[in-house]
């Protein structure tokens, strides 16, 4: 090819003009197939038109589905299924009625079960990127062990814990019996118990990528910045703090954002703990959308809630902008 | 401008591409010499019914030509997979359904409907047993699935635990609790009765028909929900209490997701008692338990029968075969139905899987033990009634079961469950059914 390229240097020796193309002077410059241009268009095209195929035109069906009476009678011709309106969101937001209810309850079950596995799982991520910071001994095994859950099939995983918290033979409830810490064994996949194992678990996959990508955010502060704080009399919490959280905070902010995108619409883990049938203190929003769609088949109502749960992460995110460029431009 | 047209070009040719992808209705069976057929887990495994099927298979493609693309599908996925299918109208030719979601998906109108001309396809209406047929017969009009598997349900009791108490098979429900608290020892791990708790659709089966046992009924005349009647509590009551009250199933099965979780422990030697239905002998038999070793009965009432209860131990449970409406070999599909329908398939599929045959003239598989063969025969003519037609009965399954599931794990947590609690918990299943249309 030909083409110019814009990569030369300024101030450098020019290029020489493009020559006439080969197949003969009637032909105008105009015509030759500018690659440089085209070339973005086309690796982003497939990506676009996947994005269009796997995500928009779902979610704007979803939209459309949230306003009608979606249910079995018109499930195979669902174009003339009866409009609802705005009936699904009102019964939605209806706390006089029992649907209502039950998804206020999901929601803040979801919130509670977002704040702790986002916090809990960015705390240890982050200790064990400070722990792991300095050369050690084991240092690389160590940092490879606590990528595991990360590395492993989602679903494998959860299953595993399945097996470890049964009752009468999982591993958990082996251990704590043996050790005498607890007399009988407990069911932790029943009632309340059954949402600090879903928490748990969900951490066990959460924690490493806070872990990795606080990790990767450390290398970058130079070391003489805590050679700089130690001479000034900074101890190790204030250089924890100051320089550590400071340098990560970008990272950080971005993290926060990424685990509790993902957390608030957790579904693998309570399906794969459960099944379709969860308990109540596991009634997260997207096992609720589930039931509701698959299960009971109203698909409206069902498609409703997923268009609240997607306007609410949007103000979340909205939200999370907000914040980050004011303190950007703080810092500038 | 020519990049602009080239770019546009490539996005148009993309987007015709996935979107004619996606569209195009095409089943496998496109051909007239192919049929897909989704089937069931009937077996102990897929691949039980795998080898099961597949000579079946080929037994029909060397009577008519056509070729059949067998996939068993485990009953956990085959709702979601048929509504998928029932949805986009890709999905396979014949395909089988619990008959307890018949209602359902006929409501959805995406199956075939047998009319008087399907029916004489698949070799007459008269050729079915009454009661299974009367079972898929759930809107009034031409029904849109056909029995292929019946199933009733039965209590099954170790012979040898009964005899070694001097203990006689039990005809009421007093009787079987009294022989279950006698024989459960939980220093021995061994209990009197087990129930797989955890499990949607049996909890749902139970509440029907002990409900019925108590007078009630979960849809009212008009075909609203009504769980929370006097009857319908009675009877959730009743099997929570087994757990809750009477002591003497264990709390652990009350994480038992599947029903071949509390098969193994009565074939382990762990139960005395359970629920099963025709085809549990096959888990059993898998679990090294020789069917001398158990017996069966009716599933027994409270005795003197409640206010409007009814003497009866089992619903015309089973599993259906449907075409799909949308099939583009109509008629390769009702030649599938007929073979698997007609006397000699149904012999063969009986004795394999010990359910009861569906057509008339084929006797049901004795199993070398003729009593109980004719103990299975006197359940069903005598002892069960077809579920109540309705076409939110997926929505009922769900949430009625789901409140069973829910209080046994109340009791196995925190040990008792009042009459308050059950009724709580069956307002709130029913406060989650969608309204009927």
């Amino acid at each position: 090819m030909s083409t110019p390229s814009k990569t030369a240097v300024a101030g450098g020796p020019q290029p020489a003009p493009p020559s006439p193309p080969p197949d003969g002077p009637g032909r105008q410059r105009a015509r030759t197939i500018p690659w440089s241009k085209i070339t973005p268009y086309l690796l982003i095209t497939p990506a676009l038109v996947m994005e269009l195929l796997i995500h928009i035109v779902p979610m704007l069906a979803g939209i459309g589905m949230s306003f009608l009476e979606l249910t079995q009678f018109y499930i195979a011709r669902w174009t003339q299924a009866p409009f609802a309106g705005t009936r699904n969101y009102r019964a939605a937001f209806d706390l006089s009625g029992s649907l209502g209810l039950s998804v206020l309850q999901s929601f803040l079950i979801t919130v509670l079960f977002t704040v702790l596995v986002v916090g809990i799982s960015w705390l240890i991520g982050m200790s064990a990127s400070v722990v792991l910071q300095r050369s050690f001994r084991g240092r690389g095994v160590l940092r490879t062990l606590f990528l595991v859950p990360y590395a492993l099939p989602a679903y494998a995983g959860i299953i595993t814990w399945s097996f470890l918290l049964q009752r009468d033979n999982g591993l958990v409830n082996q251990v704590l019996t043996s050790l005498r810490i607890v007399d009988e064994p407990t069911f932790w996949l029943l009632g309340t118990n059954a949402f600090i194992s879903t928490t748990i678990v969900t951490i066990w996959q959460m924690f490493p990528f806070a872990f990795l990508m606080t990790m990767a955010g450390m290398q970058s502060i130079p070391e003489e910045l805590y050679q700089a704080a130690a001479l000034d009399g900074a101890s190790v919490w204030q250089q924890l703090r100051h320089v550590t959280l400071g340098m990560l905070r970008p990272i950080n902010s971005v993290l926060l954002l990424l685990l509790t995108l993902w957390t608030f619409r957790e579904f693998n883990t309570p399906y794969v703990l459960f099944g379709s049938n969860p308990p109540e203190s596991v009634n997260l929003l997207s096992v609720h959308i589930y039931d509701s769609s698959f299960l009971n088949w109203n698909f409206g109502f069902g498609a409703a809630m997923s268009v609240l749960m997607l306007l609410f992460l949007l103000v979340v995110a909205g939200v999370w902008m907000l914040l980050s460029n004011r303190g950007r431009r703080r810092a500038a | 401008m020519r990049t602009r047209r080239i770019v546009s070009a490539a996005v148009a040719a993309l987007l015709v591409g996935a979107l004619s992808a996606c569209g195009g209705g095409g089943q496998s069976g496109g051909d007239s010499r192919t049929i897909t057929y989704w089937a069931s887990v009937q077996g102990a495994s897929p691949d039980d019914d795998r080898k099961i099927l597949e000579p079946l298979m080929q037994e029909f493609e060397q009577q008519t030509g056509i070729s059949v693309d067998l996939e068993v599908v485990p009953w956990t996925d085959l709702t979601n997979n048929t509504l998928a299918a029932a949805v986009s109208g890709i999905g396979p030719d014949v395909i089988n359904m619990g008959n307890t979601n018949a209602a359902t998906f006929d409501a959805t109108g995406a199956f075939l409907p047998f009319d008087d001309a399907a029916f004489t396809a698949v070799g007459g209406k008269d050729k079915f047993v009454e009661a299974p047929l009367a079972a898929a017969d759930v809107n009034g009009g031409p029904p849109t699935s056909l029995p292929l598997y019946s199933q009733v349900y039965a209590l099954y009791y170790n012979k040898k635990m009964f005899a070694d108490a001097g203990l006689q098979p039990p005809t009421t429900w007093q009787e079987m609790v009294a022989a279950a608290q006698r024989l459960t020892d939980p220093a021995a791990d061994r209990y009197g009765f087990t129930l797989p708790g955890a499990t949607v659709n049996v909890g749902m089966h139970l509440s029907y028909i002990l409900g019925a046992q108590n007078g009630g009924s979960p849809f009212d005349a008009s075909g609203r929900p009504d769980f929370t009647n006097d009857g319908m509590v009675a009877g959730v009551k009743q099997y929570v209490d087994l757990m809750a009250a009477d002591g003497v199933v264990s709390r652990g099965d009350a994480q038992f997701s599947e029903g071949q979780l509390s098969a193994a422990r009565f074939a382990g030697g762990h139960a005395a008692m359970m629920f099963g239905q025709n085809a549990t002998r096959t888990t059993l038999v898998a679990n090294g338990m020789d069917p001398s070793q158990w017996g069966i009965v009716p599933i027994p009432a409270p005795a003197p029968l409640p206010a409007g209860g009814r003497q009866i131990g089992s619903f015309a449970a089973g599993t259906n075969i449907a075409v799909f409406g949308n099939t583009d070999n109509r008629d390769g599909a009702l030649k599938f139905v007929e073979f698997m329908t007609n006397p000699k398939q149904q012999a063969t599929l009986s004795e394999a899987y010990g359910s009861l045959p569906v057509v008339k003239g084929v006797p049901a598989p004795t199993f070398g033990d003729p009593a109980a063969a004719q103990a299975w025969q006197q359940i069903l003519a005598d002892r069960t009634i077809p579920l109540q037609p309705n076409p939110n009965i997926q929505a009922y399954q769900t949430n009625v079961g789901g409140a069973v599931v829910e209080l046994f794990a109340r009791a196995a947590t925190q040990g008792q469950v009042n009459t308050e609690d059950v009724r709580a918990a069956l307002e709130q299943a029913q406060d989650k059914m969608p309204a009927s249309s």
